[in-house]
């Protein structure tokens, strides 16, 4: 039994509760929507949000109220909401869980937003992996355009709502919010340099919306039951709310536990996802996705807040949070990570381009037993020239596994590069004359 | 770049009224791209040149804007696969739970690496990265369909339905973990 008060996942939670209208409308679904179509003015919704401290789910934590109030006031063309629905953070799988079985509380989200912000289409950008949420989606839009809650005129408002699906094909940067924009208009998924911010030129140069799916989600219960209410959630002021973590690796039971800001990881981990999977005992935690610095067992008590995560030297990114058992590789878990973004690497700018390839073989080299003392001052000076020289966020992504895994566990590094040294007289000459 | 006539309109001529509602959702006709790269490849398998040529013509794109889009993303294929493109996730969070143990299975079964497909031509073996559920893997998709918390005998069973029937109740359905649990 959850000992804290469900809000996202309170639906989906209850037996028998299928995510149709009809099922959605029973919980008093779409009430949000139309108290405010119409009825409340776009600006007064913006500040209300902002009221309620929500921040952005989707990784960086931007106070969504306030991105909203970025828009250029008293535009008159057309403007776009895109609902950020790429989820290909490793270590994320809670929008799915949204989208698949609860889809409606995502569209009252988007209608929200669009409403407040004067978008009369909207895009949920979803990952092309997602195949099944997709057409779910698409089935949930039909419905609420039927019944009167999306489309032209919704709710005798006067207020037009459109939202499409547009299915992403398999890219991770197309998370990042302009490689969104670009994707979306039918391009390479290649980020922009910022400025200018999506709020004044985003899709097809318009102003517009970024929000995440989980962040959307929210929309309806602040409606609801007042800005004040979501305020005394979580750590306030700065989290206020729920949080849907993702929770995988060795635990006893991976899932998503939605839980409000502030608890410790100790909680999450052994309370809510069941402790260890074996007697092992805990040695590394990943709190927010890939893109995060490692903690380590000492962590525990650190706060899962935006704040408190950032002071512990990680971040709490997207909510995901991998937990690593004792015996666990640290160079192989960094070596992981590190090929996941050079693989997904746009390519768009060389610190990040090249910068991820030497990395990887870098670390590959180790873990194969063939590295040299020297590589680990490599690996530092390779991160040092990545991290804040790239066109988006990726590249201080990417170096997180290798720093956080050098400042914690460097002996292992060591060891491998000591038992590499033990054998290099009876490698290959090739490898000698390259020294 | 003059564009070349093609007399192939196979995509036109059979989804027309799709391709219209497609295009109708976006201001600009580019945005249509990936979801008609989807419909081709739906079509075929893979995306093909003609399609590739048909798709430039609908959208008023040049064929090698059309190419150089499908090149970024992972999905889309250039070259035909087995009937089933067998996908297993490889990064951390599966290969903490055994991502790697279940490409050996596969290749024990089936004989094929990663990259590579069977001579009958029905399973295609890849490793790719993250697919979003990290909390029930080891896991891997098969053409639009999620296989999750994997042991040897449901890649089994797998194996074995869908080369029977094409289909397999193993799938996934709408997400959920943990489930709901009954008030205890
Ligand atoms: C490399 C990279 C990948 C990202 N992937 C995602 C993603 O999959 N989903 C998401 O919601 N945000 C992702 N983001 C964050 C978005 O750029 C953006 O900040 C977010 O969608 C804004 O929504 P929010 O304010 O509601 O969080 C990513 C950012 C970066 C730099
Ligand atoms: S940092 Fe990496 S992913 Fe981001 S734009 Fe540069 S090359 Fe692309
Ligand atoms: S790591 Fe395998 S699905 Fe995310």
């Amino acid at each position: 039994m959850p000992k804290h008060e469900l809000i996202l996942l309170k639906n989906m939670m209850t037996p028998g509760y299928t995510g149709s209208l009809k099922d959605y409308e029973k919980t008093g679904g779409y009430q949000a929507l139309k108290k405010v179509v119409g009825k409340v003015q776009p600006a007064d919704v913006t500040q209300l949000v902002m009221k309620s401290g929500l921040r952005g789910r989707g990784g960086a934590g931007f106070p969504t109220g306030v991105k909203w109030n970025f828009l250029p006031k008293d535009y008159k063309g057309p403007k776009y909401l895109c609902c950020n629905a790429d989820e290909s953070e490793p270590g994320t799988f809670k929008d799915r869980q949204l989208m698949e079985r609860d889809p409606h509380q995502v569209l009252e989200g988007i209608a929200i937003a669009a409403y407040a912000i004067g978008a009369e289409s909207s895009y949920i950008y979803i990952r092309g992996e997602f195949v099944l949420g997709a057409h779910i989606l698409d089935k949930a839009v039909a419905e609420a355009q039927q019944a009167g809650y999306l489309g032209k005129n919704v709710l005798g408002s006067g207020a037009n709502i459109q939202i499409y699906v547009h299915r992403g094909a398999g890219a991770y940067i197309c998370g990042e919010e302009t490689a969104l924009l670009e994707s979306l208009e039918g391009k390479r998924g290649l980020p922009r340099v910022k400025p200018p911010f999506p709020a004044t030129s985003g899709l097809y140069g318009k102003p517009t919306v970024v929000n995440n799916v989980e962040t959307l989600a929210n929309l309806p219960h602040i409606v609801n039951r007042g800005p004040e209410w979501f305020a005394a959630i979580g750590s306030a002021p700065k989290s206020t709310g729920t949080r849907i973590f993702c929770v995988s690796g060795h635990v006893k039971n991976p899932g998503n536990y939605e839980v409000p800001m502030g608890i410790t990881l100790r909680e999450l981990i052994f309370e809510h996802a069941g402790g260890m999977r074996s007697d092992k005992k805990l040695k590394a935690i990943i709190p927010g996705g890939a893109s995060a610095p490692f903690l380590t067992e000492q962590h525990l008590d650190v706060k899962l807040d935006f704040e408190s995560v950032a002071q512990a030297g990680s971040m709490l990114g997207s909510g995901g949070v991998t937990v690593m058992e004792e015996g666990t590789s640290m160079v192989w878990a960094a070596l992981r990570l590190m090929e996941f973004f050079f693989h997904e690497s746009c390519g768009k700018c060389s610190p990040c381009r090249e910068g991820s390839s030497w990395l990887t073989q870098t670390v590959r080299r180790i873990l194969a037993k063939r590295g040299r003392m020297e590589d680990i001052e490599t690996l530092k000076q390779l991160c040092q020239n990545i991290a804040g020289r790239t066109i988006c966020a990726f590249g201080d992504a990417e170096v997180a596994p290798i720093m956080s895994t050098l400042q914690y566990w460097r002996h292992e590094y060591e060891e491998l590069i000591r038992e590499a040294e033990a054998h290099r007289e009876k490698e290959l000459p090739m490898a000698a004359a390259r020294h | 770049m003059p564009r070349e006539t093609s007399r192939d309109n196979m995509l036109r001529e059979k989804h027309g009224k799709e391709i219209d509602d497609i295009i109708s959702r976006y201001p600009v006709r580019r945005s249509a791209l990936l979801p008609l790269l989807y419909l081709a490849q739906r079509e075929q398998g893979y995306v093909t040149e003609a399609a590739m040529k048909e798709i430039a013509q609908i959208l008023k794109l040049t064929p090698p804007q059309v190419y150089e889009t499908i090149t970024f993303y992972t999905m889309l294929n250039l070259k035909p696969v087995g009937k089933f493109h067998i996908q297993v996730c490889k990064s951390l969070m599966c290969a903490l739970v055994g991502s790697d143990q279940l490409v050996g299975w596969f290749h024990a079964k089936l004989g094929i690496k990663p990259g590579e497909t069977t001579p009958d031509k029905l399973f295609t073996l890849s490793v790719v990265e993250c697919l979003g559920a990290c909390g029930t893997g080891p896991m891997m998709q098969i053409n639009d369909d999620y296989y999750e918390r994997l042991t040897e005998q449901k890649v089994d069973q797998i194996l074995s339905d869908l080369k029977k029937t094409g289909a397999c109740p193993l799938k996934s359905g709408p997400f959920m973990w943990p489930e709901a649990r009954s008030a205890k």
